[in-house]
């Protein structure tokens, strides 16, 4: 016993390291270029174009505070978080009694809406990106925040349905009926007893609605001009604009990380589940 | 699960199918409009058939964006499938470290597209960036602006970048469903390594793999953002793949007809693409259950 013991111990050792070897190298590759943006972002454009440095010879505020200051760059993070949040609501309070439909019933068509839905998800943003110009123009919702929420709604609403419906499939069909008995009606047992059961599938649903909204661009600049541009056509624009502000753009860019990874940590043990649409 | 048969269900989906159709068919329909029709400005447009259409399939310009297309898809797929399942493995399996690890791994998923591609514009130049500046210390000869096999090199490794954690995470995920006995009856077996893997752990990842090729197979066939913060497209047209060429030929040069029809075409391609992915992941649930 106690020979196999010593046995499957010793392996189990040299392999930690080696998932400790792989693990590091693969997470100082992806921190690297951030690193490399958060370097950048503490320098002076003297300082970045001029000498090669790895970290801030000259460490400077100066870039964040331009961004801060300026209502040319903040109001973009506003408007980005705006919209991102009204697509959020929007989506899931669309999508839930549809995935609650699609968990509990078969109805005519289900399948093929089913489908439908799935391929709105595939649909390449850029196929639509003018057609959305033209009809946004023409009912008035161009360059408007709910404009933008709409039209993110063709991607993350199917998302919505399908990771909810993952998630209510886990709930066994008993609770419902025994509910029914018990005198609900569908709105209070819903609300009361239904929405709390699949309360985590709801926080990573929103999860994943934000984080599409917000990684987006194509729609978001083609739909807007001024009123509400988002970060990110902001920081296209500048960059073409006004000859290379390098230590600014690399602030910008360190600014729209730190909300994706100040929700990150709330969700992390659901992060996979969501991919996967709810289907782990 | 037994579902019962209810036809009112259709109230509970009716918001969603309006809010999408709204955002979905419209704008459809619309490039469907386009697609058939000529215009020699002023908003006046006549009929012209399948015209575009032909022009398009039969443009080589259409034959390349295709070709570069499936080729990058199938490169990055080739990469990430593999190094997310070997990171999977690697992963630790309990203390703290699972949510550093966590959290890290997501940390590029969440960055916007655009800022993904000026992380790695800035990190491959060769004056200012890391990667640029260091490849050009040891001596190789880097430049993504000029040299096509290099801003494919970077392009691909911006994506390997970006989404091998997916692939990764849902993997790891499908990992953590596997019950201890499963590995406790192999040891009894003597099974090796190997083995364990190929059948136990890939049969069991079979589901969560399926969704990993799915999305990025279909999001890699869709990319715009990153490639054209980063290179535009070029050197030349080396790196423009369909959304650019289709964003450069409807909003660059306003060709509304011919862009339609590429439009219809790159739709169709990914549609037939996701009813196979599609068949085969409700197949499998079935299997399943």
């Amino acid at each position: 016993m106690n020979a196999t013991m010593a046995k499957s111990s010793s392996p189990k050792r040299s392999r930690l390291t080696r998932q400790g070897v792989v693990m590091t190298l693969y997470l100082v590759f992806l921190l690297l270029p951030i690193y490399w943006l958060l370097n950048m972002s503490l320098k002076t454009n003297e300082e970045i174009l001029s000498t090669f440095s790895l970290w801030p010879q000259d460490l400077t505020f100066k870039n964040y505070i331009t961004i801060f200051t300026d209502p040319s760059w903040y109001s973009g993070y506003i408007n980005s978080i705006t919209y991102v949040l009204m697509n959020t609501v929007i989506s899931i309070t669309v999508a839930l009694p549809a995935a609650y439909a699609f968990s509990r019933y078969r109805f005519l068509g289900d399948k093929h809406l089913f489908f439908w839905l799935l391929t709105n998800r595939m649909a390449p943003p850029a196929v639509f990106a003018l057609p959305f110009f033209q009809l946004y123009s023409s009912v008035g919702l161009f360059d408007t925040h709910i404009g933008v929420a709409l039209a993110h709604c063709l991607f993350n609403v199917p998302l919505a349905v399908w990771i909810l419906e993952g998630f209510m499939s886990g709930v066994p069909k008993e609770i419902d009926e025994t509910a029914y008995i018990d005198g609900y009606s569908f709105g209070r047992f819903f609300t009361r007893i239904f929405m709390p059961l699949i309360a985590s599938g709801i926080g990573v649903t929103a999860f994943f609605c934000f984080m599409f909204s917000w990684v987006e661009l194509l729609l978001a600049r083609t739909l807007t001009s001024v009123a509400a541009k988002p970060i990110a056509a902001t920081m296209t624009r500048t960059v073409s604009a006004s000859g290379m502000d390098w230590g600014v753009l690399a602030a910008a860019g360190i600014l729209t990380i730190i909300p994706g990874a100040l929700v990150i940590w709330f969700v992390r043990n659901y992060i996979a589940k969501g991919f996967a649409l709810g289907r782990v | 699960m037994n579902k019962t048969w209810n036809n009112k269900a259709w109230w509970m989906v009716l918001p969603v199918v309006l809010l999408v159709a709204f955002s979905a068919v419209i704008p459809l329909m619309t490039v469907v409009n386009y697609s058939v029709q000529d215009t020699f400005g002023n908003n006046q447009f006549f009929w012209a058939g399948l015209q575009w259409f032909e022009e398009i399939v039969n443009s080589e310009r259409f034959h390349d964006a295709l070709g570069r297309q499936f080729l990058f898809s199938g490169i990055i797929l080739l990469i990430e499938i593999p190094l997310g399942i070997f990171i999977a493995m690697n992963m630790p399996k309990k203390g703290w470290s699972i949510s550093v690890c966590l959290v890290l791994m997501s940390l590029p998923l969440l960055i916007p597209w655009n800022v993904v591609g000026t992380i790695w514009q800035i990190f491959g130049r060769v004056d200012i960036g890391l990667l640029g500046a260091a490849a050009n210390k040891l001596g190789i000869d880097y430049n993504y602006t000029r040299d096509i096999g290099d801003a494919w090199f970077t392009v691909i490794i911006m994506d390997v970048w970006h989404w091998t954690s997916l692939v990764a995470l849902l993997c790891y995920a499908g990992l953590q469903s596997i019950p201890e006995a499963y590995y406790q009856a192999a040891r009894i077996d003597g099974a090796s390594k190997w083995a364990i893997f190929r059948y136990i752990q890939l049969p069991k990842m079979r589901g969560v793999l399926l969704i990993a090729v799915l999305l990025r197979f279909m999001d890699s066939f869709m990319i715009y953002t990153e490639p054209f913060v980063v290179t535009g497209g070029g050197p030349g047209n080396a790196t423009t793949f369909l959304s650019i060429d289709l964003v450069k030929m409807a909003i660059g040069q306003f060709d509304l007809g011919p862009a339609a029809a590429f439009s219809l075409v790159y739709f169709l391609i990914i549609l037939l693409l996701s009813w196979v992915f599609y068949t085969i992941m409700t197949n499998l649930d079935k299997q399943e259950r």
